[in-house]
């Protein structure tokens, strides 16, 4: 596994309130472009492979493993 | 109708099978004289290999549609005789621009290096190459072009195909011991065969213009996303010769292709695109859905698909004619091997084991392109809009940026006809050959001028002293010094050796289509003649 799974933010409930601020006042659609530029920047914070990874936790946490039938 | 190019009318004539109950015989037939038909038909002719080509036209492409030809299509071309021609005619151009709504978001070059005779790219309209192309195949005296052929039956069996043709004349019928199918994307073949053609199907639809205008655009690719005078779709502009523009507007899948095709209605969304002041003539109009499929098997026995009757994919790339030229450039050599007794009918199924990964790579590089530029649902069009939104000022997002992904030669890695060795080499087994320039007798000549006119080549370059042994029969040698040595074409700028990656005394054996064969640190006859052998398919 080459992401880390172990708790490493200081401070959860500031990224997070961070996070639901970045989205106030947008709508649906500028929501979504928001989550997705903050993806593509932390993706390439994280390089490759990391990133592959992250992909498939994310997909298997909110929908089944990729290519299964979830 | 084009204002700037006059289509060519072909004579016909009667066959004079016409109305015979026997079929007429033929080792070769090809049908399809589109630009993969005739430069097949060129290749097997300047091997020394007749050929009778089949069109139901008496003409070249109505209207322009392929006009980028990339590097490889240019030597092949340049092999063929005709690359000059494309140079002299062509606009050169191998720099992107890509703008987002009002502002360039990146910009990128495609051969930043010197040394090729060829540029990245040369934009042609299509019925210029076929015409050459037509005429070259009719200067060997080997091809039989016979137009208004339209073949309407098919019955694929052990020795070959055999044909049913109309002509005006009436029908006849035509065995051919090699049938090679090059009749485009609605190929009449494929559906005689019943074989599946699988793939998708973009829901997009897009107007494809080509204008005349003294615009002062400079030549390069041009791609908008979101520009202010077409909102919310792409537009993409190229230049051609005669003062032709190309333009690409995407219109989304609920436009109406009948409406769009208006005269007026074109004209109004290119005066957006230009602004008032300058004057333009549209020269041809149409509106296309694109496509990415192929077959699973492109050699059904003696009847073998290429071009787009094998694989067709969407433009944004240029990879539907450059793909299928390959696929000339391919099969060529291999055809006239065997039927010349050199190899046995087996080295066709690497014609397979080659170009389905190529048509693989190309699927796959237009496929994405059109996924970027058409998203599916709303999150992909959420992540292009962030990607683009981010390129503005982050370069971290400008490779994602995907307006097509230009045409690359294949490189034939994994090939069968591949001897091991120098796999990590910039140029590996299965690898085109790289252009440099060269000194041929104190002349400024390109090195792939003398590479695969005549069968195979050993290329070595010469260590201080004599050049190697000489090569197994029927292999040709090409030595190259990096000092004046007689007999030798000198490498003075060195570049031979770095993009070969050859040390004085290595050499590397390539196919009649220029590829790399096998790579050698110490050539030895009995090892060149080993992997010569391979790459005709021969049994160890
Ligand atoms: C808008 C557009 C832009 C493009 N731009 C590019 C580009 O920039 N670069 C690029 O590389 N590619 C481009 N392409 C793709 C390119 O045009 C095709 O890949 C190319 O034409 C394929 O050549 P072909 O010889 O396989 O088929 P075709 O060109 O379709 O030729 C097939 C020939 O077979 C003949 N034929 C068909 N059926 C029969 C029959 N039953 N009997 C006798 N004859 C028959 C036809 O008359 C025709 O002459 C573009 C395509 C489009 C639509």
């Amino acid at each position: 596994m080459s992401i880390s799974t172990e708790p490493r933010l200081a401070d959860p409930d500031a990224f997070y309130a961070a996070l639901m601020e970045a989205h106030r006042g947008l709508d649906e659609a500028a929501s979504r472009r928001l989550d997705a530029a903050l993806v593509i920047l932390l993706a390439n914070q994280l390089g490759d492979a990391a990133a592959a990874e992250a992909i498939r936790l994310a997909r298997e946490a909110v929908a089944g493993p990729l290519g299964g039938t979830g | 109708m084009p204002a700037t190019y006059q289509n060519p009318r072909y004579a016909w004539r009667r066959p004079d099978a016409l109305g015979r109950a026997a079929a007429e015989e033929a080792a070769v037939v090809i049908l399809g004289g589109g630009v993969v038909g005739l430069t097949l038909a060129l290749d097997l002719a300047r091997r020394g290999t007749p050929s009778i080509l089949l069109d139901d036209d008496d003409t070249v492409s109505l209207g322009s549609r392929a006009i980028c030809w990339a590097k490889r299509t240019l030597e092949i071309m340049g092999r063929l005789g005709l690359g000059r021609r494309f140079l002299e005619k062509g606009v050169r151009w191998g720099q992107g621009r890509v703008y987002v709504q009002d502002r360039e978001a990146y910009a990128f070059d495609l051969l930043p290096e010197q040394g090729h005779e060829y540029p990245a790219f040369v934009n042609l309209q299509q019925y210029y190459a076929e015409e050459w192309l037509v005429e070259a195949c009719a200067a060997t005296g080997l091809v039989d072009l016979r137009w208004r052929n339209r073949v309407t039956g098919l019955e694929n069996r052990a020795d070959g195909a055999l044909l049913s043709i109309e002509t005006p004349d009436g029908a006849y019928r035509l065995h051919a011991q090699w049938l090679l199918a090059c009749d485009g994307a609605r190929s009449t073949a494929r559906q005689a065969l019943g074989l599946p053609f699988l793939g998708q199907v973009f829901r997009d639809r897009f107007l494809i213009a080509d204008i005349v205008m003294r615009g002062d655009f400079p030549a390069e690719r041009r791609f908008w996303f979101d520009p202010p005078f077409h909102p919310g779709q792409s537009v993409l502009l190229h230049k051609q010769p005669d003062d032709v523009w190309r333009i690409d507007f995407q219109l989304g899948w609920d436009a109406d292709p009948e409406t769009e095709k208006q005269p007026e209605k074109v004209r109004a969304r290119v005066a957006a695109m230009l602004g008032p002041d300058i004057p333009f003539a549209l020269e041809w109009v149409s509106v296309y859905t694109f496509r990415c499929r192929r077959l699973e098997r492109f050699r059904h026995g003696r009847t073998i698909f290429l071009g787009d009757s094998a694989h067709q994919v969407s433009p944004f790339g240029a990879r539907g004619g450059n793909g299928g030229v390959q696929d000339a450039d391919n099969l060529g050599w291999k055809l006239a091997a065997v039927l010349g007794g050199a190899a046995p009918e087996t080295l066709l199924d690497s014609y397979d084991a080659e170009r389905i990964p190529a048509a693989e790579e190309n699927i796959l590089n237009s496929t994405r392109s059109t996924d970027f530029i058409t998203p599916k649902n709303e999150a992909a069009r959420a992540y292009r809009d962030a990607v683009l939104a981010l390129s503005a000022k982050h370069a971290l997002a400008r490779p994602l940026v995907n307006s097509g992904r230009l045409s690359r030669p294949a490189v034939l890695r994994g090939s069968p006809l591949n001897t091991r060795g120098g796999e990590a080499t910039r140029l590996p087994p299965g690898a085109p050959a790289a252009d440099a320039p060269v000194l041929d007798r104190g002349r400024p000549d390109w090195l792939l001028r003398h590479l695969g006119q005549d069968g195979f080549t050993l290329l070595a370059l010469a260590g201080t002293g004599a050049p190697g042994p000489a090569p197994p029969p029927g292999v040709a040698r090409l030595v190259v010094g990096e000092t004046e040595t007689t007999g030798a074409l000198l490498d003075h700028a060195g570049l031979v050796a770095a993009r070969w990656d050859l040390a004085p005394g290595q050499a590397v054996l390539l196919r009649p289509d220029q590829h790399v064969a096998a790579r050698f640190d110490r050539p030895d006859p009995a090892a060149i003649a080993a992997a010569r052998d391979r790459a005709l398919g021969k049994p160890a």
